[in-house]
């Protein structure tokens, strides 16, 4: 059991170390963003003194180390600072755009990932037949089209043509009854399944079907199990950890990836919000969103690594 | 009825189909004249104006970075915030006059340099306070600052003084100006108690609704100011609803979650247009899409070099090829018919002859470097492609560099010799002028500087005399059309888009799109 703890510490310490390091890429890219960060807030009108006011509010003359220092510092304890253009608490504007992508994220989800290794399982029991055809050709149909188009084309049929779901979420309200808030993402939400499904569908499919090689699946249908029992009680268990690595995989990408979806859909997620601020050069805004999309991907691969390592007995037992 | 009479009457009401074709269609379908002229009685009865209902804007240009701050306002969403909760000292109509607003009347001294304005008695602003003359002598203060970052200072800077006076705000100049009751219907000089000097982004105004919801990027909700001094606003409940995405903006006024929206794109206007419950609007405007040369920077210092490329470019085909026929003709000068003191000059056409003859008597040898960018003006890579081609013709070589949107307007416009940008133009010749082509003004991105053109300026400012002041303008359109550093090859139309459910809508309007930003105060819910 130690061994194992030893293991996550580590797991935890790498992903500690690792966010570390993309906490001074992300200060470095926003850093050579083009353009004058002052110039830049106060426009094409703005006088030499009210920029050199600004660069000093804003602390620009100092050596950009100890920026990155002071913004660290600030992180560590959890302030995320203050906007620039709006003088709001980032902190506090972030959580509201935050719960609503995870809210969004874990609908996309709820959906995406039970159908995918559902039609995963049946690609396998059907394989090399037309089901398994169907769902490969359909789901890699899906994923091969841009996902901004994907979102026009359900918009147009299920929005404006046949008028059964709103075309765009500008119905949705935080506060809103839940049924009212589910019936207004419909439509992203199938976008977000249409788009990950294929991946983690294939995975689950190319998982399954290298454990059914093995001498124990055969033995299991010489017991007289029928297809689909062999697969879920035999196959799926003991392929479990690349299908868990792949569904974190595309969980971090519906929380960090659905900026196009949130624009085209006018979602107010933290999408929107990092596309505002980074062109109106709201840099600790985009500080901010950025560690935070690090902080969700890396914790999901975390978590990824920490589940294969827990369901593989070679791992946890390591001779 | 029948269904298809139902239609083809909403469309005569709307004015897509005259009277005579809907009649005669309707005898086609077997309507006796009676009954259809009643049914299209009934459908332009519906046009008298209602009261109550919601109306639900779909707009483009909100951003989560914007602020309540009047000052600070640069977007369409926030122009129609402001005007929902707010009022200038007096407002441009839909004809192009003024109306007054927060002052009652006006009158100038006869040297057009003391200004006098009436502020309308017995007003309050949605707190409850009543509106004082010193309140906006404050707002005024507020926007001309030292270190004001209002986007008005450009046109505070010629006032010298401003004070109340019991009832009045006399407004003295440093120079004499004819237009200034113009300059003070800019929107970000609405009338904030104190001049907003307490807490700028309260938005506490005049206007005739309230702000109740703002989540900036996102939404805002108003309510009907039940204390409002005038009449405007039909509807309880205005909400303007960012929708950045044109296809998404469309979607949503096809599917009836939005009842009007704005920038609809010229690409597909027409088939927009042809949905049965929606009314597509194109209105001219003063805006335009613009190449600028800086005339101080080689080789566009060389004069012939420039009438090379205004005699290189082809006008009309961007006309019909990136505006989509929405728009008209330019002719190198920002003014066009939308201005109080238009003189129509000579249209310059496309000549690759004479676009020949000038880059030779010009000496230019070699390419020339245009940027663009697609946020300069929609369709911009494409018409600096037609540009392109069409100065090939008359032997010029043009190089289009595509830049990044980001960045754009600091790194490249006003700062490189020549790119893409446009401009949405102003209320009078005056102003547009003094914004962008005065020798000093802040924003002469064509590094224009030509004496006499500036003594014009200051001389036609100074002038109350209409027909002189217009021969001037006229004569300053001419240096620039001549001289300039600005091709301008078109004015775009604004693109809106209002549901069936309204009514209400005002063609030709001046001053911005959706009839100035008034569209869902002056526009009502069909009962």
């Amino acid at each position: 059991m130690p061994l194992i703890i030893k293991l996550l510490a580590q797991r935890i310490a790498l992903g500690l170390i690792l966010l570390f390091l993309v906490s001074g890429l992300i200060f470095a890219g926003t850093i050579i963003l083009p353009g004058d960060v002052a110039q830049s807030i106060l426009g094409q009108s703005a006088t030499p003194e009210a920029l050199a006011n600004l660069r000093a509010e804003l602390g620009l003359n100092e050596p950009a180390l100890q920026r990155y220092l002071s913004w660290l510092g600030g992180l560590v304890q959890g302030d995320l600072g203050t906007a620039l253009t709006s003088g709001r608490d980032i902190g506090e504007s972030i959580s509201q755009r935050l719960s609503n992508t995870l809210f969004l994220a874990f609908w996309a989800a709820i959906v995406a990932v039970p159908l995918a290794i559902f039609l995963g399982l049946l690609a396998v029991r059907f394989r090399e037949r037309w089901p398994d055809k169907a769902i490969s050709g359909v789901t890699l149909a899906s994923i091969s089209i841009p996902e901004f188009l994907i979102g026009y084309v359900l918009m147009f049929f299920f929005g404006v043509k046949l008028g059964w779901f709103y075309p765009t979420a500008t119905a949705f309200r935080p506060d809103a009854a839940l049924f009212d808030k589910l019936e207004s993402i419909a439509l992203p939400v199938a976008t977000l399944t249409l788009v990950v499904l294929a991946h983690m569908m294939r995975m689950t499919r190319a998982a399954i079907l290298n454990v059914m090689q093995s001498a124990y699946i055969e033995t299991a249908e010489l017991k007289g199990l029928n297809g689909l029992q062999v697969i879920v009680r035999h196959a799926l268990p003991n392929a479990i950890a690349p299908i868990v690595n792949v569904v974190m995989l595309n969980l971090a990408y519906l929380v960090v990836g659905v900026v196009v979806i949130e624009v085209v859909f006018v979602y107010p997620g933290m999408g929107q919000y990092l596309v505002d601020s980074v062109s109106k050069r709201d840099v600790p805004v985009v500080q901010a969103c950025g560690i935070i999309f690090a902080a969700v991907y890396i914790g999901m691969n975390m978590i990824a690594d920490i589940v294969s390592i827990l369901s593989n007995p070679r791992l946890r037992h390591p001779k | 009825m029948n269904d298809h009479l139902h239609f083809l009457a909403r469309h005569a009401a709307a004015g897509k189909l005259s009277r005579r074709d809907f009649m005669a269609k309707a005898a086609a379908l077997g309507f006796s004249a009676a009954a259809a002229g009643t049914l299209l009685t009934s459908q332009a009865h519906a046009a008298e104006p209602q009261k109550g209902g919601t109306i639900r804007m779909g707009l483009q240009g909100g951003s989560t970075t914007d602020s309540l701050d009047p000052a600070l306002s640069t977007n369409m969403v926030a122009l129609m915030m402001i005007r929902l909760w707010g009022e200038s000292l007096v407002e441009l109509n839909d004809d192009g006059g003024l109306d007054g607003k927060v002052a009652e009347s006006y009158e100038a001294s006869a040297d057009a340099r003391v200004w006098t304005f009436k502020i309308r008695e017995g007003i309050t602003f949605s707190n409850g306070k009543s509106v004082t003359a010193e309140d906006v002598v404050k707002t005024m203060e507020r926007h001309s600052g030292e270190d004001t970052k209002s986007g008005a200072l450009g046109i505070m800077r010629g006032i010298k003084n401003v004070s109340a006076d019991g009832n009045n705000v006399v407004i003295e100049l440093e120079s004499p100006n004819a237009d200034l009751p113009y300059l003070l219907a800019d929107y970000h000089l609405v009338i904030q108690p104190n001049g907003g000097m307490d807490d700028p982004t309260a938005a506490i105004g005049t206007g005739p609704y309230i702000l109740k919801d703002v989540d900036m990027g996102v939404r805002i909700v108003a309510e009907k100011n039940p204390n409002h001094w005038g009449d405007l606003g039909y509807a309880d409940t205005i909400e303007l609803i960012v929708i950045n995405d044109n296809t998404a903006r469309v979607a949503a006024l096809q599917s009836g979650q939005v009842d009007m929206i704005d920038r609809v794109p010229p690409r597909t206007a027409k088939l927009v247009d042809r949905a049965p419950n929606i009314n597509v609007h194109s209105t001219s405007g003063p805006g335009h899409y613009v190449f600028i040369m800086h005339c101080d920077t080689a080789p566009f210092d060389n004069n012939d070099l420039r009438m090379a490329l205004k005699y290189g470019i082809n006008r009309q085909e961007m006309v019909d090829k990136v505006l989509n026929g929405y728009g008209s003709v330019g002719n190198d000068s920002p003014i066009n018919s939308s201005y109080p003191m238009f003189t129509p000059a000579e249209q310059r056409e496309y000549d690759p002859d004479k676009a020949m003859f000038h880059l030779k008597k010009s000496g230019h040898d070699g390419e020339i470097l245009l940027r663009t960018s697609d946020n300069s003006f929609p369709g911009a890579p494409d018409a600096a492609a037609l540009f392109q081609q069409s100065c090939a013709s008359a032997g010029i070589n043009l190089n289009v560099k595509r830049e990044p949107n980001d960045g754009y307007w600091s790194e490249v416009w006003n700062a490189q010799p020549f790119c893409t940008s446009y401009w949405g133009g102003r209320p009078t010749q005056d102003q547009m002028f003094t914004t962008a082509y005065l020798s000093t003004a802040d924003w002469n991105d064509t590094r224009f500087n030509n004496e006499k053109f500036d003594q014009l300026l200051l001389a036609a400012r100074a002038e109350l005399d209409t027909a002189k002041r217009t021969q001037m303008y006229a004569d300053m359109g001419e240096i620039q059309r001549n001289e300039g550093g600005l091709i301008c090859p078109m004015f775009n139309d604004f693109v809106d888009a209002t549901s069936d459910r309204l009514g209400g809508w005002v063609e030709n309007t001046k001053g911005q799109p959706l009839m100035n930003a008034y569209a869902p105060m002056k526009m009502w819910v069909k009962a």
